[in-house]
């Protein structure tokens, strides 16, 4: 028998390993997915917590239900990779397990404690983050009965998770409290280390306008170095204050520690992968998928999407002796929820930033991109039944996993 | 766009980012650096070279973090130096692309 193990069963474990599941041939290959917790969050239903438009309810799921059956499950923290020896130990039993391949989808995790000031008596009760369930849960019991002030969202470093979350928060706070009636009471900021709205020029503009439009202040080039929690400011290393009396952290990512106890990862604890491929650089029976990647793309759900779809035919070819093709191109795509029931799509890749247009049939759509619709509104709400029920179980969706110009304009003459 | 230094015209992409890394002379990181407003001491010669050094070796531009770990300069310095997002100024003025932290 042949042995491939993925590490994390997370979005792009769960997808790797069902379709894997499909395809490899039972009497030959043993899949085993290993995951240190029995629960799987679809993550970006967390956005929508701290407002009350999601409950917990509405974001977990049991893990084991989601694998197929003949995915063995562990449920263990993994606590070393040993590639020279191909073999992985598990914490529960102090197990070693060895592999012919390793699959690696371990995604990020968070580190607000590597900023000062963050994470002391005010960590949620005035500092909260909204990218784990808890902190977005008890956000959400914060906002509900707020009075107002100044509310700053700050994104301490890239690269981070869904690099438009943060903005989307920001629009859907605006939308909240004109709801709720205290509009005029709250000032909101967004503090970015980016040098606008978002990370590519085209979109950062548009999305530059919309807040504008909003009364949503951006202060760009913000890195922040600490957090006063009891002057309430954030401070910068190079000396600015921003003060505030709600503040919304995006904290510090960096891959999880077992790529750094492991020493195949780089600064960030990210592994170094092949843009095109995603062979891990250094050894050729590793891939990586998802967060955990160094890739220059975004780290997002649609991403670790489209690279499944290209690796698993490109893993078949592999494993019978075939090279490797260059199939990823970078591909994301990502609905930006902009409040008052509209959000805007966005799709790019490596070389192509976002551009206006429609998606996914040129010309028809349904879905306009880097512009402002309900349909698009529509298309998010409906993501987390096909992320349930389509993705993760690995189904085909009827879009293209690499990325298409059809139905962009390149010009921009029609985008605006 | 482009930008007029001493010898030549060199040919900048739409965020100001030199187009050719191979293109780049010590000139051309004087006249960026003056467009910015920056003076360049050794110091900041020092960064630089780490900057293309690093490009060169790993085919990417080093981001912050990567800037102050490897070379050792605290953050806090590299501000003063290059103020208002260093890893972004110092790629710049060293001639290679845009940190690809930033996606
Ligand atoms: C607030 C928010 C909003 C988002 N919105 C969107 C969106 O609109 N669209 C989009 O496409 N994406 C979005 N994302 C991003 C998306 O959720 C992630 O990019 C995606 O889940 C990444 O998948 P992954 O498999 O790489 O990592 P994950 O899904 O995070 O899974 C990693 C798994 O590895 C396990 N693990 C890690 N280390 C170990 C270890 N040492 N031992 C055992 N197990 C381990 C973890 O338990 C986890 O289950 C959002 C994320 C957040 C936080």
């Amino acid at each position: 028998m042949k042995r491939v193990i993925i590490l994390g069963g997370g979005t792009a474990g769960t997808m790797v390993a069902n379709r894997l599941a499909r395809e490899l041939a039972p009497d030959v290959w043993r899949i085993t997915l290993v995951d240190e917790s029995k629960v799987h969050y679809y993550q970006p239903g967390f956005l929508f917590i701290p407002f009350g438009l999601y409950k917990a309810r509405d974001v977990v799921r049991p893990r084991r239900d989601l694998l197929d059956p003949r995915v063995e499950v562990i449920f263990s923290p993994v606590e070393v990779i040993e590639p020279d020896r191909n073999r992985v130990r598990l914490q529960q039993g102090q197990r070693w397990l060895p592999y012919d391949f390793l699959i690696i989808a371990t995604g990020v995790r968070l580190f607000p404690q590597e900023t000062p000031g963050l994470m002391g008596e005010a960590w949620q009760r005035s500092i909260f983050d909204f990218y784990t369930l808890e902190g977005a849960q008890a956000l959400g019991r914060t906002l509900a009965r707020w009075e107002g002030g100044h509310l700053v969202i700050n994104i301490v470093d890239m690269p981070i998770k869904c690099p438009v979350a943060p903005l989307e928060f920001a629009f859907l706070a605006e939308w909240f409290f004109t709801q709720r009636g205290i509009r005029e009471k709250v000032k909101i900021t967004l503090a970015t280390p980016l040098s606008g709205a978002f990370t590519k020029p085209r979109a950062s503009e548009v999305l530059g306008s919309l807040l504008a439009e909003r009364g949503i202040e951006v202060v760009p080039d913000f890195y922040v170095e600490a957090v006063d929690p009891d002057r309430r400011v954030l401070r910068s290393f190079d000396e600015q204050e921003i003060p505030f009396d709600l503040l919304v952290t995006v904290p510090l990512h960096k891959g999880d520690a077992v790529i750094a106890r492991s020493g195949i990862g780089d600064g960030l604890n990210y592994v170094p992968t092949d843009k095109h491929t995603l062979k891990a650089k250094h050894f050729d029976n590793i891939f990586v998928l998802g967060d955990a990647t160094d890739l220059p793309t975004s780290k997002a759900g649609s991403v670790a999407h489209f690279q499944v779809e290209v690796f698993v035919p490109n893993f078949l070819r592999y494993i019978e002796g075939l090279e490797l093709l260059p199939t990823f191109d970078g591909h994301a795509n990502c609905y930006i929820e902009t409040g008052y029931g509209k959000a805007a799509l966005i799709d790019f890749n490596y070389e192509v930033e976002p551009l206006p247009g429609m998606y996914p049939l040129p010309g028809l759509g349904p879905f306009p991109l880097l512009r402002e619709s309900r349909v698009n509104h529509w298309g998010k709400l409906l993501f987390r039944w096909v992320y349930w029920h389509v993705l993760l179980k690995g189904k085909e969706l009827p879009l293209p996993a690499q990325m298409s110009l059809a139905g962009k304009w390149l010009n921009g003459a029609g985008g605006r | 766009m482009t930008a007029q230094v001493v010898s030549k015209q060199v040919a900048l992409n739409e965020e100001g980012f030199l187009v050719n890394p191979a293109e780049w002379t010590p000139e051309i990181a004087e006249a960026l650096a003056r467009e910015e407003g920056i003076t360049l001491t050794p110091r900041h010669w020092e960064i630089i070279r780490f900057v293309r050094a690093y490009y060169q070796e790993h085919g990417k531009s080093p981001t912050l973090r990567q800037i102050t770990a490897e070379l050792g300069v605290p953050t806090k310095e590299l501000f003063q130096l290059f103020p208002k997002g260093p890893a972004k100024k110092v790629a710049r003025i060293a001639g290679v692309p845009k940190p690809e932290g930033c996606v």
